[in-house]
C-alpha cells in the first residue's frame, strides 16, 4: 500500500484529537494536561512536514522548527507555573483547581 | 555564496527598540539588586514605551513590506500600535505603587510587560502566518507569567495555570488551522494567500477547516463567547494591575490582528466567515449583558463587561468593509480609556491597607470621595453607552457600519443587549450616590499622584470626546483606508 498525504493527515488529526480530549476528559493531574498540549503541537508538526513534502515547499519545515522551539518555551513556563501552584496548594489534581467559580 | 542584502530594518525599529530596551533593563535590574531596581526599571519602562509611541508615530502611513514579506507597516498598524503602547504604558504606571504595597514589586514585571508588548506589535504588523504565530506566542508566554506574578497567592497562581492551559489549547487549535491553510492554499504569506483565494470560486473543504480553527484561536485571545471561559477566573485571580493590562493591550492587539487577517487574505470569503463572526458577536454581547448581572466582585464584573464589549467591536468586523473597520478602531480607542480609567478606580479601592473588590464596597462613595465617585460614574455611563460619554459614540460607529452593510438584526441585538447591560453599570452609580456608606468606612486616601493623573486623563478624554472627536475618527479613517486600498 502506498502511504500518501492523506495517511499523514489522518494520523495527525487523530493525535490532535487525542490531545484535545486529554485536556478535557482528564480528571487527574495537570502534568497530563501539559503532555496533551505537547501532543497537539507535535500533531501539527506532522501536518506541516507532510504538507511541506507534498508541496515541495520549505516553509512548512521552517514552521515546524519554530513550533518545536515555542513548544519548549511553553513547556518550561507551564512547568514553572505548576511548581508555584503546587507550593501554594500542595496538590496538582485537576479537581482541586477550583478557588474561583461562578 | 553571495551574502543576502540586509532587509530594511527601519520599518521594524519600534519592535527592535522595545526588545533591546527590555533586555537592557533586565541587565540593569540584575546589577542593581532586587530592592532598589523595581521602581527605577518600571519608570524607565514607561519612558521606553513613550519613546516607542513617538517612533511609531514618526512612521509615515505608506504601506511597507519588509523582512522577506513577513512584516508590514501601514496606516493601520500605526494606529493599532499606538493604542497598544498607550495601554501598556498606562497599566505599567498603575502597577508601580500597587506592587510596592502588595510586596510583589520585582523588576521582572515591567520587563515582561515590555516583552509582551513587543509581541503585540509584531502581531499587529504580521504579514505571514509564521509572523502571526510567533508574535502571538511571544505575547502569550509573557502574559502567562504576569498572570501568576503574585507567586505566593494561591489565587494568582491558579489564574496563571488556567490561563496557561486554555491559552496553550487555543494556540494549538490555531496552529492546526494554520497548517491546514498552508497545506490547502500552498503558502503562509498574506499577500500570496489573498492572490490565491482571489482566483477561486469556492474554497476547498480543508481550507475552510483551517480558517475555522484560526478564528477559534483568535476568538479565544479576544475572549469572545464561546471561548471566554478563562476570562472571569483570570481577571479575578490575577493581581489587579495585571487585570488592567489584560483588559486593554492584549485585547486591542488581538482584535487588530483578527481584523487584518479576516479582511486581508480572506476578504474574498467574506460571506463564509461573516456568519461565524455574526454568531460569536451575538453570543458575546448576550453573555456579557446577562452574566454580569449577578456578579459581586468588581473584577469579575469587568471581565464579563469586556466580553460584551468585544462582541460590540466584532460587529464592525462582521460588516467587513472600511466603515466597519473604522468602527472597530474607534471602539478600541475608546474602550482603552474607559477600561484604564475604571481600573485606576478599582486599584484605589483599599481599606486599612487591604484591597477590597466587592461591588458593595463602593456604596456611598460620593460622600466619602466625591471626585473618585464622579470619575467612576463617568466611566460607568460610558461603558453603558449613554450620551454624551465617549462610549455612546463608540457604539454608534459600529452600529452605523452594521446597518450600512445590511446587518440590521445584529445592530438591533446590539442595542437591546446594551440596554440590558446598562442595568449593572447604572447600579454601581446608584450604589455610589444613593446608598448609605459601606460598613468599613472610607477608602484609604493617598491613592498616588500617578494613579490620580491616569484617572484625570482618562475621565477627561471620555467626558469630552464629543467636543473634539476629530483626531480619533480621522486617524481611524486613515487606518482603515490602509486595509482597503481598492
Amino acid at each position: 500500500m502506498e502511504i500518501g498525504l492523506a495517511h499523514y493527515l489522518i494520523v495527525a488529526a487523530i493525535l490532535f484529537t487525542l490531545g484535545i480530549f486529554g485536556i478535557f476528559l482528564n480528571r487527574k493531574n495537570v502534568i497530563v494536561i501539559l503532555m496533551s498540549i505537547e501532543l497537539m503541537l507535535l500533531a501539527v508538526n506532522i501536518n506541516f512536514v507532510a504538507f511541506s513534502s507534498f508541496l515541495g515547499d520549505m516553509v512548512g519545515q521552517v514552521f515546524a522548527m519554530f513550533v518545536l522551539t515555542v513548544a519548549a518555551a511553553e513547556a518550561a513556563i507551564g512547568l514553572a507555573i505548576v511548581v508555584i501552584y503546587f507550593r501554594n496548594r500542595g496538590t496538582i489534581a485537576v479537581a482541586d483547581i477550583n478557588l474561583m467559580k461562578g | 555564496m553571495p551574502i543576502a542584502p540586509l532587509p530594511n530594518l527601519l520599518a521594524a525599529l519600534p519592535e527592535i527598540f522595545l526588545a533591546v530596551a527590555a533586555m537592557a533593563l533586565l541587565i540593569l535590574g540584575v546589577f542593581q539588586g532586587e530592592a532598589r531596581a523595581a521602581k527605577e526599571v518600571s519608570w524607565l519602562s514607561v519612558v521606553v514605551l513613550v519613546v516607542a509611541i513617538f517612533m511609531v508615530g514618526a512612521q509615515n502611513g505608506v504601506r511597507h513590506v519588509t523582512l522577506a514579506g513577513m512584516f508590514i507597516t501601514d496606516g493601520y498598524s500605526i494606529f493599532a500600535k499606538i493604542l497598544v503602547l498607550i495601554g501598556s504604558a498606562f497599566s505599567l504606571i498603575l502597577s508601580i505603587r500597587y506592587n510596592e504595597r502588595e510586596n510583589i514589586s520585582r523588576f521582572e514585571f515591567p520587563v515582561l510587560v515590555l516583552l509582551s508588548t513587543t509581541g503585540m506589535l509584531m502581531m499587529i504588523s504580521a504579514n505571514d502566518l509564521l509572523a502571526l504565530y510567533l508574535g502571538l506566542e511571544l505575547q502569550s508566554l509573557a502574559l502567562y507569567i504576569v498572570a501568576s506574578f503574585d507567586r505566593d497567592s494561591a489565587r494568582s497562581s491558579e489564574a496563571g495555570l488556567k490561563y496557561f492551559v486554555l491559552g496553550a489549547l487555543a494556540s494549538g487549535m490555531m496552529l492546526f488551522g494554520i497548517s491546514m491553510i498552508y497545506g490547502f492554499a500552498g503558502s503562509t504569506g498574506f499577500d500570496t494567500l489573498a492572490a490565491h483565494l482571489g482566483g477561486q470560486a469556492t474554497p476547498s473543504a480543508g481550507l475552510v477547516v483551517g480558517i475555522v480553527f484560526l478564528i477559534v484561536g483568535m476568538a479565544f485571545k479576544i475572549s469572545a463567547v464561546p471561548f471566554h471561559m478563562w476570562t472571569p477566573d483570570v481577571y479575578e485571580g490575577a493581581p489587579t494591575p495585571v487585570t488592567a493590562f489584560f483588559s486593554v493591550a492584549p485585547k486591542i492587539a488581538a482584535m487588530a490582528l483578527f481584523v487584518r487577517v479576516m479582511v486581508g487574505p480572506f476578504h474574498t470569503l467574506l460571506f463564509e466567515w461573516r456568519q461565524v463572526i455574526w454568531a460569536i458577536a451575538v453570543a458575546s454581547m448576550i453573555l456579557g449583558a446577562l452574566a454580569a448581572i449577578n456578579q459581586r466582585n468588581i473584577k469579575r464584573l469587568m471581565a464579563y463587561s469586556s466580553i460584551g464589549h468585544m462582541g460590540y467591536a466584532l460587529i464592525g468586523l462582521a460588516a467587513g468593509n472600511a466603515i466597519g473597520v473604522r468602527g472597530v478602531l474607534i471602539y478600541l480607542a475608546i474602550y482603552l480609556f474607559m477600561n484604564v480609567g475604571t481600573f485606576a478606580v478599582i486599584l484605589s479601592m483599599r481599606r486599612g491597607g487591604k484591597m477590597v473588590e466587592g461591588i458593595e464596597d463602593l456604596a456611598g462613595l460620593s460622600r466619602t470621595q466625591p471626585a473618585m465617585a464622579l470619575a467612576l460614574g463617568i466611566f460607568m455611563f460610558s461603558l453603558a453607552g449613554i450620551p454624551p460619554m465617549a462610549g455612546f459614540f463608540a457604539k454608534l460607529y459600529v452600529f452605523m457600519a452594521a446597518i450600512d452593510s445590511g446587518l440590521n438584526v445584529l445592530a438591533v441585538i446590539g442595542v437591546v443587549t446594551s440596554v440590558v447591560s446598562a442595568y449593572y453599570y447604572v447600579r454601581i452609580v446608584k450604589l455610589m450616590y444613593f446608598d448609605e456608606p459601606a460598613a468599613g468606612g472610607a477608602f484609604d486616601r493617598h491613592i498616588g499622584v500617578e494613579v490620580n493623573a491616569v484617572l484625570m486623563v482618562a475621565s477627561i478624554i471620555i467626558m469630552f470626546f464629543f467636543l473634539y472627536p476629530a483626531p480619533v475618527v480621522a486617524g481611524a479613517e486613515a487606518a482603515s483606508a490602509a486595509l482597503f486600498p481598492g
